[in-house]
C-alpha cells in the first residue's frame, strides 16, 4: 500500500461563472459549479469530458487566471507552496501571482494554437520567459540548461535560433512543453496538448510528458476529451460533466469499473482491438451551462434515470479506496 | 427595431443621431426660405446676429441663416449621392472580385489599389478646373463617387472571400443556385451592415473633399454649400474685418457634421463587430 | 535569391505599372473632358478683362496648343508627352513665363518635403506609442479621455483643422505668423536666424499635420492593439508570467506595428494631399501654394507637372516602405 501522498493543489467548493451582459440581459454560464479537488504531488491527473463541460474554465481557475467576464463566485483554491502551509491563491496580489507562474505552476497550451511571438526568435522568447523570473546571473545558467534540455528531449540542436513560423505544429508544441518544464515547476497544466496533432506527433508529445514527469517527479494536470490519452498517461482521472466532477478514481478503476453512467458511455465509446460491434455514443446533447436542468445535470440523457435524479443533485459516495462518484444509482453520499 | 434599441444604448450613437436630426431639420427649413439664395443684396450687409437676422448677414447682402440652411442641404445632397453611387460601384467591384477571383480579381484590385495610391486630390483638381462651368451638385457628386469606392471595394471583397469558404455557400452551389442569385440573396444580409457604415464614412469624406475643392474655387460658387460659404467669407476678408458670424457658421456647422457622422459610423461598426460588442458591454 | 524573386520583382513590376497607369490617366483625363485647357485659359483671360481681337485669339490658341502639347493626333501627343517626361521636361508655366515647370517644382519641393517628413516623423511614432498604450490600458481613464479627444479631431478634413489652428493661434492670439515660410524679403541662408524664422513659420502647419495624423494613428493603433492583446501568444506570455513591460513592448506593440506600417503605406497619398491643403491655408511656399496659384491662374502645365511629380513621388515612397517591411516581419523574410 503506497504511502499517502502530499496534496499540492486543492479546491474547496469552487464556483466560477461567466457573467455576460448583452444589451441589458444578463446571461450566467455556470462553467465551474461547486468543484472539490485534491491533487497530489508526483502524479499525473487527467480531467476528461466532452467539449463545453467546463474543463478549460476549471483549468483557468486552477491556474489562478480568473479574469472578467469569468468571476470567482465562491470557494477557494489552495496551493501548497512551502510544504507546510497552504496559500489561498485567490487572495494574492497580481505581482505574487505572476511570480508563481513558470516557477511553481506552468502552462502547456493546446496543440493547434500559435502561442509563440511571431516576430521573435525562439531564444528571444525564452529570454523573456526566463528573464521575467530570474536575475541576470542565473539566467545564463538556465539558458545553458535550456539548450541541454532541448537536446535531451530529442529536438534539433539549433531550434532556438529560428522563428516560430519556420517550425511545424508538432515541433512548436514540443518546444512549449520544454519551456513549461524549464524552471522545474511543481505543477504543469496542459489544456488539450495533443489535440489537432497527427497521431505520430501525439505519441511524441505523450512520451515527452511522461519523461519530464519521471524526471522532475512533479504533478501534471492534463485536460483532454481523448480517453486514449488518459489511458496512456494518467494516474488518476476526474470525469467532468456540466461544470461538476461526477466521478474520480485511478485510471485502472475508471477503465475497469466505471460507475457513473456518463463514465460508462465514455469508456464504451472507445474502440477495443478485435471488437467489431457498433460503438454507442452518449445520446442527446450536453446541457447549456447557462440553463442547467434541475437535479443531476446528466439526468436528461441517463438511461437509468430515477425520480430523485430529476429533483436533487447527488452527493459523493466512496465505493472504493480512491474512488468517488456522485450518482443516485451508487448510493446517497455526503458532500466531500 | 431591436437593433435601434440596442444602438441607442451607446451615447455616441444618441448624440450623433441627435445632431444629425438637427442638421437635417435645418436643411429642410431651406425650402421655406423667402428669398432666392443666389440673389445678393436682399438684406442689409454685414449686420451682426440679432433677433431679426439670427446669424447675421454677410458682405454680399445675404442672410447667413438661410445661406447656412441651403449650405447644409446642398452639402448633404452631394455627399449622399456621391456615397450612394460609390457604394454601388464598391459592391459590384468587391463582389465580382471576391467571388470570381483569378485574373479578374487581380485586375480589379490592381485598379482599386492604384486609385488608393495616386493622389486623388490632384486629379480632382485637374478635373474640376476643366469642368468649372458644368459643375453643379450632381456632377460634383459623380466626380467624387468615381474616386470614393476603392477602399470599401477591398473591404467588401475580403468579406466575400470569407463567405465563399463557408458551408452554406457550398450547400447553395450544390443545390444548384445560380451565381447571381447566390451572391444577391445569400451574401447581401452580411454585406448590408458593412455597406451602411462605410456609406456614412464616405459621406463624411465627400463633404470634406467638396469643402476643400470649394475653397480652392473649383466648384460653382453660386450654389451655396458649406465650402462655398467659407470661400466667400474668406475672399471678403471676413477674418480681418472680424465678421466672425460669417466665418464661424460654416466652420462650426461642418465640424459638428463631421463629428456626428464619424460617431455614427463608429458606433454602428462597433455594434456590428461581435468582438467589440461584448467587450464594450458589461464586465 | 528566392526572396528577391518572390517579393522584390513582382513589387517592382507593380510599381512601374502604377506609375505608368497614373501618368497615362493624367494624360487622358483632360482630353476626355468637354473643356480643353486652351479654351479654359482663354476664358480665364477674358474673365480678367483682357480684350483680344479675333486674330490675336487665333495666335494665342496656336501658341497655347503648342505649349500644352495639344498638337497632332492623340497618339502623337502621347508619344511626345512621354518623350518630354523622360527628359524631365514639363513645359513652361504660362503665368511665370518662361520659367520651366520643373524648376518651379524643384524650388517648392524642399519645403513640402521638410514639412511632411518632420510631421510624419513626429506623429507616426508618437501616435502609435500613445495609441498602443491606450489600447492596452483601454479601461483606464486617461485612455478614454484621449480617445474622446481623438474622436473630435479625427473626422475633420485637413483644411478645417488647419484653418481652425490659423484662427486660434494666428489671429485670436497672435503667437505665430499666418503666412509664408519666412519673413518677407529674408534671404535664405544656412544660419541660425534663418532657421529660427523657418521654424516659427513652419510650426502651425506642422502642428496641424501632427494633430490630425496623430489622432488617426492613435485610433487605428488603439484598435489594432486591442485585437493583438487578445491573440493567443499574448495570452500565453501572460500565463508564463512575463513581465508587463515586456509584454506591452515586445509582444503587443511590436506586432501591432506591422499592420500600421502597411496602413501608412496605403495612406501616404492622403497624407500628401493633406500636406498640400495645409500649405495652402498657411500660404506656406511648398507644392501646395504652388498648386493653388496654378489653379487660380489656370496654369495648366504647372498643374500637370505637379500631378505627375506627385504620382511618381508617392508611389516611390510607398515602394520604399514596402521594401522595408520585411525588416520588421520575419514571416515575410524567410519562407
Amino acid at each position: 500500500m503506497a504511502e499517502k501522498k502530499k496534496t499540492i493543489l486543492r479546491t474547496d467548493k469552487l464556483k466560477a461563472f461567466y457573467i455576460l451582459e448583452m444589451h441589458g440581459t444578463q446571461k450566467i454560464v455556470k462553467a465551474v459549479n461547486d468543484v472539490d479537488m485534491e491533487i497530489y504531488e508526483n502524479e499525473i491527473y487527467g480531467i476528461a469530458g466532452e467539449s463545453g463541460c467546463g474543463k478549460t474554465t476549471l483549468l483557468k481557475a486552477l491556474f489562478n487566471d480568473i479574469v472578467p467576464p469569468l468571476r470567482l463566485i465562491s470557494g477557494k483554491i489552495y496551493y501548497h507552496i512551502n510544504w507546510d502551509k497552504e496559500v489561498d491563491v485567490t487572495t494574492l496580489s497580481p505581482e505574487e501571482k505572476r511570480q508563481l507562474r513558470m516557477e511553481y505552476i506552468s502552462y502547456i497550451p493546446q496543440g493547434s494554437m500559435s502561442v509563440l511571438n511571431p516576430v521573435l526568435k525562439l531564444k528571444e522568447t525564452y529570454k523573456d520567459f526566463i528573464g521575467s523570473h530570474l536575475g541576470d546571473q542565473s539566467q545564463e545558467e538556465i539558458f545553458e540548461l535550456a539548450r541541454k534540455q532541448i537536446q535531451v528531449l530529442g529536438l534539433p540542436k539549433n531550434i532556438l535560433d529560428v522563428y516560430p513560423h519556420q517550425l511545424s505544429g508538432g515541433m512548436r508544441q514540443r518546444v512549449t512543453i520544454a519551456l513549461a518544464s524549464l524552471l522545474k515547476p511543481c505543477i504543469m497544466i496542459g489544456d488539450e496538448p495533443t489535440t489537432a496533432l497527427d497521431v505520430v506527433v501525439q505519441r511524441g508529445v505523450i512520451q515527452m510528458l511522461k519523461a519530464i514527469q519521471e524526471n522532475l517527479k512533479n504533478t501534471i494536470i492534463l485536460v483532454t476529451h481523448d480517453m486514449g490519452v488518459h489511458a496512456n498517461i494518467a494516474d488518476r482521472i476526474g470525469i467532468m460533466y456540466a461544470g461538476k466532477i461526477v466521478e474520480e478514481a485511478t485510471t485502472e478503476q475508471i477503465f475497469s469499473r466505471p460507475l457513473h453512467p456518463y463514465t460508462q458511455f465514455l469508456i464504451n465509446s472507445l474502440p477495443k482491438f478485435g471488437d467489431k460491434n457498433v460503438r454507442g455514443s452518449v445520446p442527446g446533447n450536453p446541457p447549456s451551462m447557462a440553463d442547467l436542468p434541475a437535479g443531476c445535470p446528466f439526468h436528461p440523457r441517463c438511461p437509468h434515470v430515477k425520480e430523485i435524479c430529476r429533483q436533487q443533485m447527488p452527493d459523493f459516495c466512496y465505493p472504493d479506496e480512491n474512488h468517488k462518484v456522485a450518482c443516485w444509482l451508487v448510493g446517497e453520499g455526503k458532500h466531500g | 427595431m431591436n437593433i435601434l434599441r440596442d444602438l441607442f444604448k451607446d451615447y455616441r450613437f444618441v448624440l450623433s443621431f441627435g445632431v444629425l436630426l438637427i442638421l437635417l431639420a435645418l436643411a429642410v427649413t431651406a425650402s421655406f426660405c423667402p428669398y432666392d439664395p443666389s440673389l445678393t443684396g436682399v438684406v442689409p450687409r454685414d449686420m451682426r446676429p440679432s433677433a431679426e437676422y439670427w446669424l447675421g448677414t454677410d458682405s454680399k447682402g445675404q442672410d447667413v441663416f438661410w445661406q447656412a440652411a441651403f449650405a447644409v442641404r446642398n452639402s448633404l445632397i452631394v455627399s449622399v449621392i456621391a456615397a450612394l453611387i460609390s457604394r454601388v460601384i464598391a459592391i459590384l467591384v468587391g463582389m465580382v472580385s471576391g467571388y470570381v477571383g483569378g485574373m479578374t480579381d487581380r485586375v480589379l484590385m490592381f485598379i482599386s489599389d492604384s486609385l488608393l495610391v495616386i493622389p486623388l486630390f490632384l486629379i480632382l483638381v485637374l478635373m474640376s478646373m476643366l469642368l468649372r462651368e458644368y459643375m453643379n451638385l450632381f456632377i460634383l457628386a459623380l466626380l467624387l463617387s468615381i474616386f470614393g469606392w476603392a477602399w470599401d471595394a477591398r473591404v467588401i471583397r475580403s468579406l466575400i472571400l470569407s463567405l465563399r469558404e463557408r458551408e452554406f455557400t457550398k450547400t447553395a452551389i450544390l443545390s444548384g443556385t445560380g451565381t447571381v442569385k447566390l451572391v444577391l440573396n445569400e451574401y447581401m444580409p452580411f454585406t448590408m451592415p458593412l455597406i451602411f457604415s462605410t456609406l456614412i464614412n464616405n459621406m463624411s469624406w465627400a463633404i470634406g473633399l467638396e469643402m476643400t475643392l470649394a475653397i480652392l474655387g473649383l466648384v460653382n460658387m453660386n450654389i451655396p454649400t458649406l465650402g462655398t460659404m467659407l470661400n466667400w467669407a474668406i475672399s471678403y476678408q471676413a477674418i480681418l474685418l472680424r465678421h466672425w458670424w460669417w466665418i464661424l457658421t460654416p466652420v462650426l456647422l461642418s465640424v459638428f457634421l463631421f463629428v456626428a457622422l464619424y460617431w455614427l459610423s463608429v458606433s454602428i461598426s462597433e455594434y456590428l463587430d461581435p468582438r467589440t460588442r461584448t467587450q464594450r458591454v458589461g464586465v | 535569391m528566392n526572396f528577391l524573386k518572390r517579393y522584390l520583382i513582382p513589387r517592382l513590376i507593380q510599381y512601374l505599372l502604377v506609375i505608368f497607369l497614373g501618368i497615362t490617366a493624367v494624360f487622358i483625363i483632360p482630353r476626355l473632358l468637354p473643356n480643353d485647357p486652351v479654351s479654359t485659359m482663354i476664358g480665364v483671360m477674358q474673365a480678367r478683362g483682357q480684350q483680344l481681337e479675333p486674330g490675336a485669339i487665333d495666335e494665342m490658341v496656336t501658341s497655347l496648343k503648342e505649349m500644352y502639347g495639344l498638337e497632332g493626333s492623340w497618339w502623337e501627343q502621347y508619344v511626345a508627352f512621354w518623350g518630354r517626361l523622360i527628359r524631365g521636361d514639363f513645359g513652361v508655366s504660362f503665368f511665370q513665363f518662361p520659367t520651366r515647370v520643373d524648376v518651379m517644382v524643384a524650388r517648392a519641393m524642399p519645403w513640402t518635403l521638410g514639412l511632411l517628413l518632420t510631421a510624419t516623423v513626429i506623429n507616426w511614432p508618437l501616435g502609435n506609442i500613445v495609441g498602443g498604450l491606450a489600447g492596452y490600458y483601454s479601461r483606464k481613464r486617461w485612455s478614454r479621455v484621449l480617445d474622446a479627444i481623438a474622436m473630435f479631431v479625427r473626422p475633420q478634413p485637413y483644411y478645417i483643422l488647419a484653418f481652425a489652428l490659423l484662427l486660434l493661434l494666428g489671429y485670436a492670439v497672435q503667437w505665430f505668423p499666418v503666412a509664408g515660410g519666412t519673413e518677407l524679403g529674408r534671404k535664405i541662408a544656412f544660419n541660425w536666424p534663418t532657421i529660427k524664422d523657418i521654424i516659427r513659420h513652419s510650426f502651425l502647419p506642422a502642428l496641424s499635420l501632427v494633430i490630425l495624423g496623430g489622432a488617426i494613428n492613435f485610433q487605428s493603433m488603439k484598435l489594432i492593439v486591442q485585437y493583438v492583446t487578445s491573440e493567443s501568444f499574448v495570452q500565453y506570455a501572460k500565463l508564463g508570467g512575463v513581465t508587463e513591460g515586456r509584454i506591452v513592448g515586445r509582444y503587443v506593440i511590436r506586432n501591432a506595428l506591422l499592420p500600421q506600417l502597411t496602413g501608412l503605406a496605403l495612406s501616404l497619398g492622403q497624407i500628401f494631399s493633406g500636406a498640400l491643403i495645409t500649405e495652402i491655408v498657411f500660404s506656406y511656399p511648398g507644392l501646395g501654394s504652388l498648386l493653388f496659384n496654378a489653379i487660380v491662374n489656370g496654369d495648366y502645365n504647372l498643374i500637370m507637372g505637379i500631378t505627375v511629380f506627385s504620382i511618381v513621388g508617392i508611389t516611390t515612397a510607398i515602394l520604399i516602405l514596402d521594401l522595408l517591411y520585411p525588416l520588421f516581419d520575419p514571416r515575410v523574410r524567410y519562407t
